[in-house]
């Protein structure tokens, strides 16, 4: 027989429990809800807009009553419960109908706090927070002219706005000087009254409320001062409460809101709670995102997998006001011992301020122009140290290189057809689309539908502007970035147990680090391979667990033939090794043969069949593998330097074999390029290489972290050297560095970006006994690299890679 | 329908997969981590890239070209992804494996490629 689930509350954060029950443990419960209200789960978040007219009460929908039916929940609607008998597991609807339970949810949301003020229960008063005040506004503002709002926070001024919207005059009225004082600072709350003064708001500041006049309908309000102003209906929005009674009527312990631990269970292990209903580590939450986040723990708890806790969230705030852009996060007001960094346009209606300590962001507030929010966020909440970009900080993110979204920053202007994911040539309306019709909340749903901002993700920040325009704010919670979905940990976490328990293969991993999959995903897979690779050279390689380039040693192409780049020693050929390729390329009919950007040779258009045998050729010609489809070294491109050039200051062309000869065959998190430039002008372009070197006439310069991807990053300017060995311990350890400690896929770009460039310059170039022991062991790696793979599969290495297994005419 | 023989468990690599040509297009077999096997049309339903270079996992394959996930029992695609690919029947006695395939594929002949020159 069925475990019995009870929930009381019918609203977002309870219901998204009930879902993420039914996902994980579909047959597990026999569930009764009870829901106060006559509507099944709609988006609270959403009244705004329903109040403006611009969506109606069924767009706002995200659980009809079908939906209950069809997962076989019994639901009372507009039924309250009064009690809970605890010892019995029963609970008590208003008409006294007992109803058992094995496991209790409360998610009783909060209630709207009423100012006791004397006139507070006249007709007319009401508050902001369920489709019956919605739809008491809207009858009001056919009937009657005059509103007053109290409360200037994020309610308050979304109600003035609907009622101004619905033909209202409406006078805000808040106790003190700034709007939204827990959200935004002074200026950005001066700027803010003025465009919604603009709008034909109107405001009093400052004055406190001390009695609503009126014999039974409300006729105004009295202020402090003795001053009237004259109200046909008033709204409280000045906060809201846990809503508590039941709880605590029961008995179940309480203080601000009913009190949970990390696996959402009240003081009664059979009794849950979620929502705004409770107080989890002193802290109560009102916005979406948590609320989700503690739906998912809690249903993971009562599916009994029990992996799963919740550690409390920070968040971030936007106003949907539409047309008025806001982001705030965390401590944005600051203290004696932060820094703000500000930036001010008046004109154009740009603010944006970013509290600093010690070089990482404690909050952020953005008015105008919130399309870096989310980055700013995400720095937070990573405490990413910002001092090596913090001039350019408040120009955003597309001024550490990121040529990405250009000039767009104001999503919710765009047309339909303004296309958002140029990678994937998403478009607006589509995303638009796809959130309204599959009812998706997170970024990660919008990736995973749309696949908008899932490649290079660059228009991130856009789509998630999107996302808070058409549902509402559900930007994610902080909390540490899994490495995929088969595991809770992070990259970093797995790469320090890899070493710490010495775990030499991957199911040593799985195993050890609980991963909650067989075998992991095409995601995680290639990753723990390099992590293993990395840490154990030699002793460890899942051919399985590569993607196909790295397995095949040739580049797929969208019709699945391959394409084959032998490797040309920084960029120098000759006759017979020009040959030789034009050999190959007429004995196997490849279609086409193109100079790389590389400066090297790509043919195109290989079968995986024939890639043996064209190996062999080029082998016996001299050749070996340019790992054109490697995630390690890929070229080092040259220019031809004072051995040529009259300005060439440097023999760049040597150095760069040089390094070559010595980096080859390394493997990486990403790919990885080089250049050797023999002067300042550059030639070999070296300053948008992951490391790159520059000629001078006193030695060489040495940059890194640059790329011209998706990002064009320039690269930054690391030391300078005197002598080639020196270049060639310097890039052994740099590369050595970011072998070890980057994430799987992250080039040296966004590395550098987070851990700094001030750590790599530490460990690089100011501790040399570090230094060399980098470089060390770079090279003893590479012992285990530099056995060419063409070479040993064009004798006959791997065959069933290349092979059908068998053909039928 | 008829059943051909196709080659050896051993043959091919645990989470891997091999590739049988007929005269319909390539079909890819695959082996999980617990020796089941598996036969789908080499053409993923997205942009027609080829299943048989993906990495397995339990169930799944991963197109190389573009990441979707496609059961291999079904050859459906996994949500959020719509879309499906011919999905054969395999069987294996004795480490034998046999693959069911509709009428007009039946003469099985010596892979016409080697390698190793």
């Amino acid at each position: 027989m069925k475990e019995k689930l009870v929930m009381v509350g019918n609203g977002m954060a309870g219901v998204r429990a009930i879902e993420e029950l039914l996902k994980v443990a579909p047959e597990q419960y026999d569930i009764t809800i009870f829901g106060s209200e006559p509507y099944a789960n709609y988006n609270r978040i959403l009244l705004s807009p329903v109040l403006t007219g611009e969506m109606a009460l069924e767009d706002i929908m995200l659980n009809d009553v079908d939906w209950y039916k069809d997962n076989g929940i019994d639901l009372h609607l507009n039924k309250k419960v009064v009690d809970i008998d605890r010892r019995g597991r029963e609970v008590i609807d208003e008409d006294g109908q007992r109803i058992p339970y094995d496991r209790l949810l409360i998610a009783t949301g909060s209630n709207p706090f009423i100012i006791p003020v004397p006139g507070h229960e006249l007709e007319g008063v009401i508050a902001y927070r369920d489709i019956a005040d919605v739809n008491y506004m809207l009858d009001s503002a056919k009937k009657y002219k005059n509103a007053v709002v109290i409360g200037g926070g994020l309610l308050g001024l979304e109600a003035a706005n609907g009622l101004k919207e619905r033909g209202m005059q409406v006078t805000i009225v808040h106790l003190l000087d700034t709007l939204m004082e827990r959200q935004l600072d002074k200026a950005s709350g001066a700027l803010l009254q003025r465009s919604l003064q603009d709008r034909g708001l109107n405001f009093l500041m400052g004055v406190q409320t001390e009695s609503i006049i009126g014999d039974e309908r409300v006729e105004g309000v009295r202020f402090a001062d003795g001053s009237e102003i004259e109200a046909d209906i008033v709204v409280m929005a000045v906060g809201i409460r846990p809503n508590i009674e039941l709880a605590q009527k029961v008995g179940i312990h309480c203080e601000r809101g009913i009190i949970v631990n990390d696996t959402m269970q009240t003081y009664d292990p059979r009794i849950y709670a979620v929502g705004e209903c409770l107080q989890h580590r002193g802290a109560t939450y009102g916005l979406v995102a948590p609320l989700f986040e503690q739906a998912k723990v809690c249903a993971n708890h009562l599916a009994q997998l029990g992996h799963a806790r919740y550690e409390g969230s920070t968040t971030s705030t936007k106003l949907k006001v539409t047309g008025i852009d806001l982001f705030s996060a965390g401590d944005f007001t600051g203290d004696e011992s932060t820094e703000d960094i500000v930036f001010q346009d008046p004109t154009a209606g740009v603010y944006k301020k970013v509290v600093l300590k010690e070089n990482k962001i404690l909050g952020a507030v953005l008015y105008g122009d919130t399309v870096d929010g989310a980055w700013y966020f995400d720095l937070m909440r990573n405490g990413t140290d910002v001092s090596d970009f913090r001039e350019s900080l408040l120009f955003g993110q597309a001024h550490i290189g990121d040529a990405g979204h250009g000039e767009t920053n104001a999503a919710a202007a765009l047309p339909d057809s303004a296309e958002i994911c140029g990678c994937n040539g998403v478009v607006k309306g589509d995303i638009v689309n796809a959130i309204r019709e599959k009812g998706l909340f997170t970024l990660d749903d919008v990736r995973a539908h749309t696949k908008a901002s899932s490649s290079c993700g660059s228009c991130t920040g856009l789509v998630e502007q999107i996302l808070a325009s058409v549902v509402g704010d559900y930007s994610e919670t902080p909390k540490k970035k899994a490495m995929c979905q088969c595991t809770d940990f992070t990259h970093d976490e797995v790469r320090k147990a890899i070493v710490e328990n010495e775990l030499k293969t991957i199911p040593d991993v799985m195993a050890k680090m609980a991963w909650k999959t067989a075998n992991g995903c095409a995601s995680c897979r290639p990753a723990l391979n390099y992590y293993l690779i990395c840490a154990w050279p030699g002793e460890w390689d899942d051919y399985q667990s590569r993607f196909i380039n790295e397995r095949a040693h040739a580049n797929i192409q969208k019709d699945g033939t391959y394409s084959v780049v032998p490797r040309i020693w920084g960029g120098v050929t000759n006759p017979a090794e020009l040959r030789a390729i034009a050999d190959v390329a007429d004995k196997y009919n490849i279609p086409t043969v193109k100079i790389t950007g590389g400066q090297r040779i790509d043919l195109l258009g290989v079968k995986k069949e024939d890639l043996p045998k064209v190996w062999g050729d080029l082998s016996r010609a001299g050749f070996v593998s340019g790992h054109a489809y490697a995630k390690g070294l890929r070229t080092v491109k040259t220019c031809v330097g004072k051995e040529w050039c009259r300005f060439g200051t440097q023999d760049s062309t040597t150095m760069g074999i040089d390094l070559e000869k010595m980096t080859w065959g390394a493997w990486a998190p990403h790919k990885i390029k080089l250049a050797v430039s023999g002067c300042p002008r550059n030639c070999a372009e070296a300053t948008i290489k992951d490391f790159g070197v520059v000629a001078v006439d006193s030695g060489w310069e040495l940059h890194v972290g640059g790329n011209g991807g998706i990002k064009v990053r320039a690269t930054d300017f690391l030391c300078k050297v005197v002598t080639e060995a020196e270049v060639l311990e310097y890039c052994a350890a740099f590369l050595q560095l970011y072998r070890e400690e980057a994430h799987y896929l992250e080039r040296t770009a966004p590395w550098i970006e987070r851990v700094g460039l001030s750590r790599v310059k530490e460990l690089v170039v100011d501790d040399e006994a570090g230094r060399k022991a980098l470089a060390q062991r770079f090279l003893a790696s590479q012992r285990h690299m530099q056995d060419d793979p063409w070479k040993q599969r064009a004798e006959g290495a791997c065959k069933n890679e290349f092979e059908p297994l068998t053909a039928i005419a | 329908m008829s059943l051909l023989e196709i080659g050896k468990l051993e043959d091919i690599p645990k989470l891997g997969s091999r590739v049988v040509r007929t005269a319909q297009g390539d079909i890819a077999v695959f082996r999980n981590s617990d020796d089941e096997v598996f036969a789908l049309l080499d053409i993923c339903p997205h942009k027609a890239g080829p299943l048989s270079q993906g990495i397995v996992c339990e169930h799944t394959v991963t197109c190389p070209l573009h990441n979707w996930n496609i059961d291999m029992r079904s050859g459906a695609a996994c949500a959020p992804d719509e879309g499906k690919t011919t999905a054969y029947e395999v069987t294996s006695k004795a480490g034998v494996l046999f693959l069911k395939l509709p009428d007009g594929a039946e003469k099985v002949s010596k892979p016409t490629q080697t390698v190793g020159s």
